[in-house]
């Protein structure tokens, strides 16, 4: 299972760096080629330290590289679509399509089936988009794809707010993060529990071949995912956590720590599904409390005092559990799997 | 509309690349070099990161040459350090530190198996350098100057060279055979020993010798004593004869009850040798506690394991034919040992003092220019008496440093090469090129899997007691490789290619093996994460200035 723990190779960094010189070339990630595709190349206008960015040219490298550059990526509107293709200049480097908001999957759905109809098989499909676009907006379409079985890769670049258009609240939001939207004010302060979704598990419900979560700070586990989803065919889903330091109100160069710090405590779970059910986890390394991961944002600030300390006890003990849930919910911990 | 373009394509399209967004950036990431905490607490300033770094590929010759830069016999070297960089090591803030000085001797080995060498690539200078004392510093100070094109030569007073290595540390921790190895290996690059040759005085032997300068290496070889009343059929010793003799095949006769009396290293040489010598009991006697013995850990620890007892917070008053009398002493407020009057006695059939070594400087009695205090010579941080052409090092040099140890030795005897050489050239010498230091703060530890130390196999203690076989047998060709690759590379980047996969704007260049990267600045944001997520903190982030 390619979710699995990978079993720890010693070379001086283990697997977890991109790369080491020590690791013959076929055993490392596709990142570390020199040659490798830069689907999302320079000059783009994400923020400094964009998780996004990062993600999408880790998904789809990794994509470029098993379908042999024969890729078609449909894209929703979002960060994505506008720091990458303002007129005249693109940053792809694969064909690539952009038309609405709510339609990317319908539009990659057509688009695959276009090449059907051409007779190019060897072609492939991906979609993308936030998590506006993928849990709000482009959510209908997106069950239709599901629904059908469409032959798309789906891949949601989740950073858990409308980014572009200035920080609204999305339903991917967590409780108690501070957006344009849900001001710290009131009895409540930030985004309010226990509503939103998770669209991955809303995936699963839908009974498609493939659904898997990554995040950019395991890159490794990430790239298996992705040739793991375009060694099938059918419909897909990858979810992606990519922190935005804007959003976020953390430091550009917390990106990757955030990601690893989410998945350490536990608040983002890293699994993968196939046919509705669970089959496999990446299980926690050193797991920390979620304090960890939320003092480094700007948007759970009211939950701590001025010097780091936790102000709102009754707050991080909700988000606690929300973690310790999704531990064993995904079973993130060899102690309860 | 044009024809060129593809299909559907209704408007032409730039790429982004014309979009230099390295123009946004208040900081800018650059790659630096620092130095690893085991260079510099090396008394010979080894680059053993440098080293290291080649034994990772399984490349050892490259990684033995690597320390001939700096060290001269590894393979001794690698069995009788005190291994100071493996207590400065980071990794022992992670799980253990890196078996350093196992790898060192690996690589020691594998050099006398396959008889790699250095080869004298300077033309011929034409000086004459004399060198006393053929100890570690004199050996070290020969390979260098011989290194820099001189004619070396070393007068022994001794029947077989090597010093303290040969007659100071028992076999069982340093095999004979390895010494005259690694000293084979440096005659053959020409440098001349000339055993059985006493100097009586330094400045008519350089005089006679034609030589252009002297460096004085001559070790401390009188043990000193130390006046307790005893009795005529007593047998009192000092540890230094006592292990000379035994080397030079005159078995001392120690008994079987045999009470050293010292806290230093060559205290538990005594004792241990003593055990192997047939004496069935062997007590260290300490007036301090455990804690301020001068000795290594590691030879505490070996001592007692292999039955040696320890008498701590103890002095010896007197000593009979068979008996020392003891007084068990006390720590006052100052930490200083005051004696208790409680008195006691122990069984003994000989006492072996090892109270510290003093250095016989009569070859510079009647040498003027050349100053001495408590018994040896001042020299400066290059080696230089007060003498013109006059240099010294070792165990009978007196540098704030010096803790006598063969490390310093060797890195004394390269000091002074290079102040020869410069001395003959009319010009200061160099010193080191110092970097900030790589600390432990700048690792980001996440990236390095979690993995034990390799332990050298021992032998079980109970086989060494009557063997003078070597104590610590050597890594395999498989655990050597991996300890190497236990390293952080602390400060210095290994070619991990994590700030060219984790740049979101795709500005790291890759140069290739061995080349490292370099920055896009046309590109490069100044977001931090390569900085952030680099290992081993080769990275530092630096305002811009425009």
């Amino acid at each position: 299972m390619s979710a699995e723990r990978v079993p720890v190779r010693f070379y001086q960094v283990g697997s977890f760096a991109v790369g080491n010189r020590l690791v013959s070339a076929d055993r490392r990630n596709a990142q570390s080629d020199p040659q490798r595709a830069n689907s999302l190349t320079s000059g783009h206008r994400a923020c400094a330290g964009c998780g996004e960015a990062l993600g999408a040219r880790y998904a789809l490298d990794a994509a470029t590289r098993v379908t042999n550059g024969q890729l078609v990526a449909v894209n929703a509107t979002g960060c994505l679509e506008v720091f990458s293709t303002p007129y005249p200049e693109t940053s792809w480097q694969l064909p690539w399509l952009h038309s609405l908001f709510a339609n990317s999957p319908s539009v990659a759905t057509g688009v695959a089936a276009g090449l059907r109809s051409l007779g190019k098989s060897e072609v492939r499909v991906v979609a993308q988009g936030g998590d506006g676009g993928t849990a709000d907006i482009g959510m209908g379409a997106l069950s239709g794809m599901f629904e059908r079985n469409d032959d798309v890769l789906y891949i949601c670049y989740d950073n858990e707010a409308y980014m572009n258009t200035g920080v609204q609240r999305s339903s991917a939001t967590p409780g108690a993060a501070r957006t344009a939207t849900t001001d710290v004010v009131g009895e409540h302060p930030g985004n309010v529990f226990g509503t939103g979704k998770f669209v991955p598990a809303i995936a699963m419900a839908h009974e498609i071949p493939y659904v898997a979560t990554a995040s950019v700070a395991d890159l490794f586990d990430l790239e298996t995912k992705v040739e793991r989803a375009m060694s099938m065919h059918g419909a897909r889903y990858l979810h992606i956590l990519v922190p935005c330091p804007l959003g976020w109100g953390s430091a550009s160069s917390d990106t990757i720590r955030l990601s690893r710090l989410a998945e350490e405590t536990g608040l983002f779970p890293v699994f993968e599904a196939e046919n509705g059910e669970l089959t496999g986890s990446r299980t926690i390394r050193h797991r920390v409390p979620v304090e960890e991961y939320l003092r480094l944002q700007r948007r759970f600030s009211h939950l701590f005092t001025r010097e780091g300390e936790v102000k709102d006890v009754a707050t991080v003990a909700r988000i606690q559990a929300i973690a310790d849930r999704n531990i064993r919910r995904y079973r993130l911990s060899e102690e309860v799997s | 509309m044009s024809d060129d373009r593809p299909f559907a394509i209704t408007l032409p399209v730039g790429s982004s690349l014309a979009n230099k967004t390295g123009n946004w950036r208040v900081e800018r990431p650059v790659y630096v070099e620092r130095q690893p905490p085991c260079t510099t607490v090396c008394p010979a300033s080894e680059d053993v990161q440098r080293w290291l770094f080649h034994a990772e590929e399984g490349d050892y010759e490259s990684a033995w040459r690597v320390i001939m830069e700096k060290n001269p016999l590894p393979a001794v070297m690698g069995r009788a350090c005190f291994h100071p960089c493996e207590g400065s090591c980071n990794r022992a803030q992670l799980d253990e530190a890196v078996g350093i000085n196992a790898v060192e001797r690996f690589l020691g080995d594998r050099a006398l198996e396959a008889g790699w060498t250095v080869p004298v690539s300077a033309s011929d200078s034409g000086r004459k350098i004399l060198i006393i004392g053929s100890g570690p510093a004199g050996l070290s100070a020969a390979y260098f100057l011989r290194l820099d094109g001189h004619d070396v030569t070393i007068y022994e007073s001794a029947a077989l060279p090597g010093g303290m290595m040969r007659y100071g540390i028992p076999a069982y921790r340093l095999p004979r055979d390895v010494v005259d190895a690694e000293i084979a290996r440096l005659v053959e690059m020409g440098v001349t020993i000339e055993t059985e040759h006493s100097v009586e005085d330094a400045a008519i032997a350089m005089a006679d010798g034609g030589f252009d300068a002297v460096f004085v290496a001559v070790g401390a070889q009188k043990g000193r004593h130390y006046d307790i009343p005893s009795g005529d059929a007593s047998r009192v010793m000092d540890a230094v004869s006592m292990l000379r003799d035994f080397e030079a095949g005159d078995e001392p006769v120690l008994g079987r009850r045999v009470v050293v009396y010292g806290g230093g290293d060559t205290a538990m040489d005594a004792a241990r040798s003593a055990t192997r010598l047939g004496a069935r009991e062997a007590i260290v006697v300490y007036r301090r506690t455990r804690d301020r013995m001068p000795a290594h850990d590691e030879e505490i620890a070996d001592a007692m394991a292999e039955g040696v007892q320890m008498r701590w917070l103890t002095t010896i008053r007197s000593a009979q034919s068979d008996r020392v009398m003891v007084e068990r002493m006390t720590l006052d407020d100052s930490g200083a040992a005051v004696g208790t009057g409680e008195f006691d006695e122990l069984e003994a059939d000989s006492l072996v003092l090892a109270l510290g070594q003093d250095t016989d400087l009569g070859l510079l009695e009647n040498v003027e220019g050349v100053e001495r205090v408590d018994g040896t010579i001042v020299v400066d941080e290059h080696q230089r008496t007060g003498r013109r052409g006059f240099f010294a090092g070792g165990d009978a040099a007196n540098i704030g440093a010096n803790d006598r140890t063969l490390t310093g030795a060797i890195g004394q005897g390269r000091a002074a090469a290079r102040a020869i050489t410069a001395f003959l050239a009319g010009r200061e010498p160099e010193r080191d090129p110092e970097l900030d230091p790589a600390g432990f703060d700048r690792v980001n530890p996440w990236y390095y899997s979690d993995a034990d130390r390799t332990m050298r196999p021992r032998l079980e203690a109970a086989r060494r007691r009557n063997t003078f076989a070597e104590v610590v047998s050597g890594l395999t060709v498989d655990d050597a490789l991996f300890e190497a690759r236990r390293c952080l590379s602390c400060g210095n980047c290994f070619e991990c290619d994590n700030c060219f996969g984790v740049c979101p704007d795709n500005a790291v260049i890759k140069l290739g093996a061995g080349a490292g990267y370099q920055f896009n600045y046309d590109y490069c944001k100044g977001c931090g994460i390569c900085v952030a997520e680099c290992p081993c903190g080769a990275i530092d982030l630096v305002p811009e200035h425009r």
